[in-house]
């Protein structure tokens, strides 16, 4: 009976000053906030286009922080998941289309003999590109434009058009090559069989 | 000296801990696909394998021991593991949250490492002194530490090899253990303890 | 080393490169050739690396031979010059010379065949002149490097100014297979090549001037000598081995001085300036001649040519016109390359134009340039790592291509790949690894660019935020001292003291108040300001570039910050002191008035977005944080709406203190206003009652609680109204201000209700005005309906209707006693709401009818007016007809449902 008791005792007590230990510890190396929402946010295009449901891309990192899921970003789209699901060291998931579909970048522009001035886009864009006075004419500085969309439903007039932004000679980029699969002698067999089956 | 010696050489290589005596394969499998998150794992690992030893030992000798409760020695390294497995943890994440969130699973999960409790039991049945467990553990911790960054810089290199589509992903990285064991195995006999 | 002989150097080695068929002398058997005037030049606007120059003409205009035709655009630019006497006959997208096949602006200029020279002025004092003012002729003259990369020549020498130059290094040692263009260039203008470095060199003031040439041309190599030795020149002659690629800059310095440009920097930042032959040729045709760059030797080869040789071409020359001057063979010919075999691109098209970076056309046959072998599994040879000039692991880098590793791959010095193709050329699985290089490096560009890009985004949305946080913040801040400025005042009101000093007594601790949290957050923020400050200094000394970047915008942002902060707590005791000044009656009211009129302004603010809530919230009644917020905004708005009547209490009092009759008739009036302000919340409570049975909202039951309570303020207000009119002593003032008020209350309320009416009249002109619009543009009515305008135009008429109610029955209402009101809100809450509901909903249906009516009369008149615009008004007319049945109808099921409700009482 006393060695029962005994180890008990010893158990317990054991516990007791592990567990001072680990409070302790807690307090000492308590972590203010989330570091990892900065490189969540890092990440993010900062379109602030809110289509993830946030309002702007750093809520959608703390989001994201917090367990939400990482594929609720369309401007971002596949590349942003790789890099998300890289960062945090989970799986890539595709992109989810309730949120929207992955486009092509692009750009406002606004059909300006339409524009009525109600500035109506400015106060819609999440970056200041859009420049313009009440009863004037307002314009799209195409370079800070992130193509997010919000100016295209507040305008009264609808004279705003979603454009993309087309490969010029200057920003085009080398393919990448086709790779072995692409060719038709892989000298695995298995590989052959693999791709016959497809 | 040449004791402490002897005792490092024979848990790095000899008798290493992953591809001799096959513990902590979960964590060797799991965190090698990147160099770094296996280098983050392996330090994490060197701290929490060579505190434990310390801690188990001092446990055993001077509470277990005394009161004549050796038989309690397996839950108590168990509690004494978690203990340092946390606090571990919290360190990490005060310090390093990026290796705090790629370590994720694996470093509670170290507190299951077959190689912490292992190193732990290993050191009462040799019955290690003081120094010599603490020598033990760390020693067992760079073995796996060793083959564990070489390993995932091997996977790192299979990952963008044109493996054979039957071999891909954890195939391709059991053969190499498989490798590796069979290469550890030439260091058997180097030292005899 | 002595300089014993002046003309030889030192050669030193570089790391790998290989040795493919030279190709050569197919070219070099004929002469140089001079091909006729096409039918028209084709003229990039982009034949350099940076901005696209800007054109100067416009089409139809006739220039002349060297006549500047376009002009820089930016630093990183060049001009661009008419290579002969013509007509501009468009400026348009062209298919240029580019591995994308893509197409860019271009001036196309016919010629007219008679190739007059526009007035040259060469710059024959240019040892004279200032430095910068050579250079920037230069720039004039559209010089840029003629060796690939077509990089500005003045740019180049303006960085060579950097650091004091050791080695000027003339690049003649044209590598590539197939092209001879330079040593057909140094062959025929070696004298002018001399003059041409020699100018350069008194631009530059190298310490040693270097022609790096290699040993297979040795016609060349004898020409210079010759020249060289005739002007006891001190430019060195240096041969060196025939290797592929010695011709590249840093291949080419390691050959000559055995230094290595290290990873990421310019030749220029150890020293050295290396130019292509071309570029000196065209310099010192520019400096001396006076001669823009027009013209350049490109070497036309390639076993599907009968005549290989090199031409001095125009710029402009389309390949199609060379390759018949040629006389290319079509059937032999398989792949078209600029370039050559190496380096070089498939053209597309033989109409892309010849550009100023063009040095050779590649007409291959089959046999010549085989289609490349399959691609198939690295076997690990390292052979590339062998061949790979810049010292790279070639393997390795393919590797992390492959996987798109691309932080490794920058790890790996990606970026120093002169993307040569020794790699692939040598490569026993064919693998393309240049290509992959080549994709990796602009996907690794286009990541960049994002990051700059959304870096740029981020910091313009907070900037955003912040300049939205501040005003709200002020805002706040000014609710704030309102409210803390308040209790005080009411305090003495109730003592019915002449409450002259309070307001500034109050006023005094609060702004110390303010002053004690200002001071508090300044040194909070200089903490935040001087933590970040040394995290930044960390990541400086441990070279964490992304780390620098953020830390340094948080550190201006905290600095920001704390000066807005300091500044506000400079304001802060310049009011402090201020307000105990305020001390006499005069000038106590004033700072009141202002802040009745800040007050009655946040009640009206708060009422626009309590409005706007409710107006969400039945769109989404089953909102919970809407609620929630709903709610905050209406104690918001009550304790507001307190604010407002206990300031215009103590604007009355301090009259009081002077005109103590006044008093409480202006009490009076105050709960007056307060009984009008109650009953219209109680209004807008049943609206949102109404709105909220009419879609059936799960709470009604709650609005039905606040209206209650609306009630009960409204009669509380009420027999508060009563007590001081009996009260009051004075009979004649109060009639009068009784009077007074109402009336009062009674213009601002129409004034609104008319501003609405016109707002909501604005709302549907502006809605049919859109759907008018689709309309015209041909969108069938499904489509229309499916666009939210028809919602939104019904919308604005029910508000329009039910404004135009409000305006009738008020119209009555309001002169009556206000207890009337009252009564008639109580009655109507009590059993009538349905019905009202009806009878409202009747009415806004019954205008609706009479407006499409109306609508239907215009559109008649306009179709008599213009007939010619009959179908679209036709179209409209229908719509509108449209409208009107589905008025009509649910006009007729409403009167139905409202019968039959009465017949149920």
């Amino acid at each position: 009976m006393l060695t029962v008791l005994l180890a008990i005792g010893i158990l317990v007590l054991l516990s007791l000053i592990f567990g001072a230990i680990l409070g302790y510890a807690n307090v000492r190396f308590h972590v203010e906030g989330d570091p990892i929402v900065d490189q969540i946010d890092a990440l993010l295009p900062q379109t602030q286009c809110g289509q993830c449901g946030h309002p702007g891309c750093r809520p959608y990192a703390e989001a994201i922080a917090n367990g939400e899921a990482i594929n609720h970003c369309p401007p971002g789209g596949q590349a942003t998941i790789q890099a998300l699901a890289d960062l945090l060291d989970v799986e890539a998931i595709p992109l989810d289309g309730d949120h929207g579909t992955e486009t092509a970048k692009r750009v406002a522009v606004i059909r300006e003999d339409e524009c009525i001035g109600c500035t109506k886009c400015i106060q819609a864009c999440p970056v200041d590109a859009i420049l313009g006075a009440a009863k004037q004419m307002h314009t799209v500085i195409a370079d800070e434009c992130t193509g997010c969309d919000l100016c295209v439903e507040p305008c009264p007039v609808d004279c705003i058009d979603m454009v993309e932004v087309g490969v010029t000679a200057k920003t085009w980029s080398w393919d990448k090559p086709q790779g072995i699969a692409a060719t038709s002698i892989n000298i695995i067999a298995t590989d052959r069989q693999a791709e016959a089956v497809h | 000296m040449t004791e402490y010696l002897l005792i490092l050489v024979s848990t790095i290589l000899v008798n290493n801990f992953v591809l001799v005596q096959f513990l902590g394969l979960c964590p060797f499998m799991g965190v090698s696909g990147k160099l770094e998150t296996s280098i983050g794992m392996a330090m994490a690992t060197t701290f929490v394998l060579t505190l434990s030893s310390l801690c188990s030992y001092l446990t055993y000798t001077y509470i277990l021991q005394p009161f004549g409760l050796e038989y309690l020695q397996t839950i108590s390294f168990i509690l004494v593991i978690a203990v340092v497995v946390q606090f571990t943890e919290m360190v990490v994440h005060k310090t390093s949250p990026l290796l705090y969130r790629v370590l994720g699973i694996f470093l509670p999960l170290i507190t299951t490492n077959c190689a912490v409790l292992g190193v732990a039991l290993q050191n009462i049945s040799k019955q290690n002194g003081f120094v010599e467990s603490i020598l033990y553990g760390f020693g067992a911790a760079v073995g796996f530490s060793f083959v564990l960054v070489l390993f995932s810089a091997m996977r790192e290199r299979i990952n963008v090899a044109d493996v054979p589509t039957v071999f891909k992903g954890s195939a391709i990285g059991m053969i190499t253990a498989g490798l590796m064991a069979l290469a550890f195995m030439g260091f058997t006999a180097l030292v005899q303890i | 080393m002595p300089t014993v002989n002046m003309q030889t150097a030192n050669i030193f080695s570089f790391h790998g490169g290989i040795h493919p068929p030279e190709n050569k002398t197919q070219s070099l058997q004929l002469p140089l050739g001079r091909p006729s005037l096409p039918n028209e030049l084709i003229l990039p606007l982009g034949q350099h690396i940076g901005q696209s120059s800007r054109p100067l003409v416009k089409v139809g205009d006739k220039v002349l031979k060297g006549e500047t035709i376009a002009i820089n655009n930016g630093f990183l630019s060049s001009f661009l010059h008419a290579p002969t006497s013509g007509t501009i006959t468009a400026i348009e997208e062209r298919l240029i010379a580019h591995p994308s096949g893509l197409s860019d602006l271009c001036i196309i200029l016919t010629p007219d065949g008679s190739d007059t020279w526009t007035k040259l002025e060469p710059l024959s004092h240019w040892q004279d002149i200032s430095k910068t003012d050579v250079l920037a002729y230069l720039s004039e003259m559209g010089i840029i490097g003629m060796g690939g990369a077509g990089f500005p020549t003045q740019v180049k020498l303006q960085g060579a100014y950097k650091n004091p130059l050791t080695h000027f290094i003339i690049n003649a040692a044209e590598c590539e297979p197939y092209i001879t263009a330079d040593d057909m260039l140094i062959r025929e203008k070696t004298l002018e090549l001399v003059l041409g470095i020699e100018i350069l060199q008194h631009l530059v003031q190298a310490d040693h001037v270097v022609i790096g040439i290699e040993d297979n041309k040795p016609t060349a190599i004898a020409a210079l000598r010759t020249v060289l030795n005739k002007r006891k020149s001190k430019i060195q002659v240096a041969v060196v081995p025939t290797k592929y690629p010695s011709g590249g800059e840093k291949q080419l310095i390691q050959l000559l001085t055995g230094k290595e440009v290290p990873s990421g920097q310019y030749p220029a930042d150890i020293g050295i300036l290396c130019q292509n032959v071309g570029t000196c040729v065209a310099v010192h045709d520019a400096i001396t001649l006076g001669k823009p760059l027009i013209s350049r030797f490109t070497t036309l080869t390639g076993d599907a040519l009968k005549n290989p040789q090199n031409v001095e071409v125009l710029l402009g020359t389309p390949v199609a016109h060379l390759l018949d001057y040629a006389e290319s063979e079509p059937k032999k010919l398989s792949r078209l390359i600029m370039g050559g075999p190496m380096m070089g691109y498939t053209l597309d098209s033989a109409a892309v134009p010849i550009v100023k970076t063009s040095n050779c056309i590649l007409a291959a046959s089959k046999k010549e340039l085989p289609p490349p072998a399959p691609e198939q599994a690295c076997i690990r040879c390292g052979m590339c790592e062998q061949a790979c000039p810049a010292s790279l692991l070639p393997q390795q880098l393919l590797w992390f291509s492959k996987s798109q590793e691309f932080e490794k791959a920058e790890h790996h010095n990606l970026f120093d790949c002169i993307e040569c193709g020794a790699c692939s050329y040598v490569c026993p699985s064919s693998i393309p690894l240049v290509q992959y290089y080549r994709h990796t490096k602009s996907s690794i560009r286009e990541a960049r660019e994002a990051t700059v890009k959304s870096d740029l985004a981020k910091q313009r949305f907070e900037a955003r935020k912040a300049r939205q946080d501040a005003e709200a913040a002020e805002k706040e801040a000014k609710r704030l001292a309102r409210q803390k400025a308040t209790p005080s005042k009411t305090t003495d009101e109730k003592k019915s003291a002449p409450a002259k000093a309070a307001p500034t007594a109050a006023a005094a601790p609060a702004t110390t108040d303010e002053s004690k949290k200002l001071k508090v957050d300044i040194a909070i923020g200089k903490s935040k300001l001087k933590k970040l400050e040394k995290q930044l200094l960390e990541a400086q000394e441990n070279e964490h570039v992304e780390d620098i970047n953020s830390l340094q915008l948080q550190v201006t942002d905290q600095e920001k910050a704390i000066a807005l902060l300091e500044e506000q707590l400079a304001q802060m005791p310049s009011a402090t002191p201020a307000a105990p000044a305020v001390n006499t009656a005069k000038a106590s009211t004033a700072p009141v008035n202002d802040e009745l009129k800040k007050a009655k302004v946040d009640v009206a603010l708060i009422g626009v977005k309590l409005k706007k809530l409710q107006k969400q919230l039945i769109e989404t009644p089953d909102d919970q944080e809407l609620k929630d917020k709903i709610n905050a905004f209406e104690t918001d708005l009550k304790a507001a709406q307190d604010t407002v009547s206990r300031l215009s209490a103590t604007t009355e009092s301090h009259t009081a203190a002077s005109e103590p009759k006044a008093a409480a008739s202006d009490e009076l009036k105050k709960l007056k206003i307060d009984a009008a302000i109650a009953k219209a919340a109680v209004k807008k409570v049943e609206k949102a009652l109404k709105k909220a049975e009419e879609i059936n909202a799960p709470e009604i039951e709650a609005i039905r609680q606040q209206l209650k309570e609306a009630q009960q303020r409204a009669d509380d207000l009420e027999k508060a109204l009563a007590n001081p009119e009996a009260a009051s002593q004075n009979a004649e003032a109060q009639t009068k201000k009784a009077d007074a008020a109402p009336n009062n209350v009674d213009a601002d309320a129409a004034k609104k209700r008319k501003i609405d009416l016109a707002i909501a009249k604005a709302g549907i002109k502006k809605a049919e005005k859109n759907i008018q619009l689709l309309q015209e543009q041909g969108k069938d009515e499904a489509e229309i309906n499916a666009s939210e305008w028809p919602s939104k135009l019904k919308e604005a008429q029910e508000k329009l209707a039910a404004l135009e109610a409000e305006e009738s029955a008020p119209a009555t209402a309001v002169s009556a006693p206000v207890e009337k009101t009252a009564d008639t809100v109580a009655q109507s809450e009590v059993k009538a709401e349905p019905e009202m509901d009806l009878a409202t909903q009747i009415k806004k249906e019954k205008i609706a009818v009479a407006l499409a009516k109306a609508q239907i009369n215009k559109l008649n008149k306009r179709l008599e007016s213009t007939p010619e615009d009959a179908d679209s008004i036709n179209q409209e007319i229908n719509a509108t007809q449209q409208r009107l049945q589905r008025a009509e109808a649910l006009l007729e099921k409403l009167i139905h449902s409202q019968t039959n409700m009465q017949e149920n009482r």
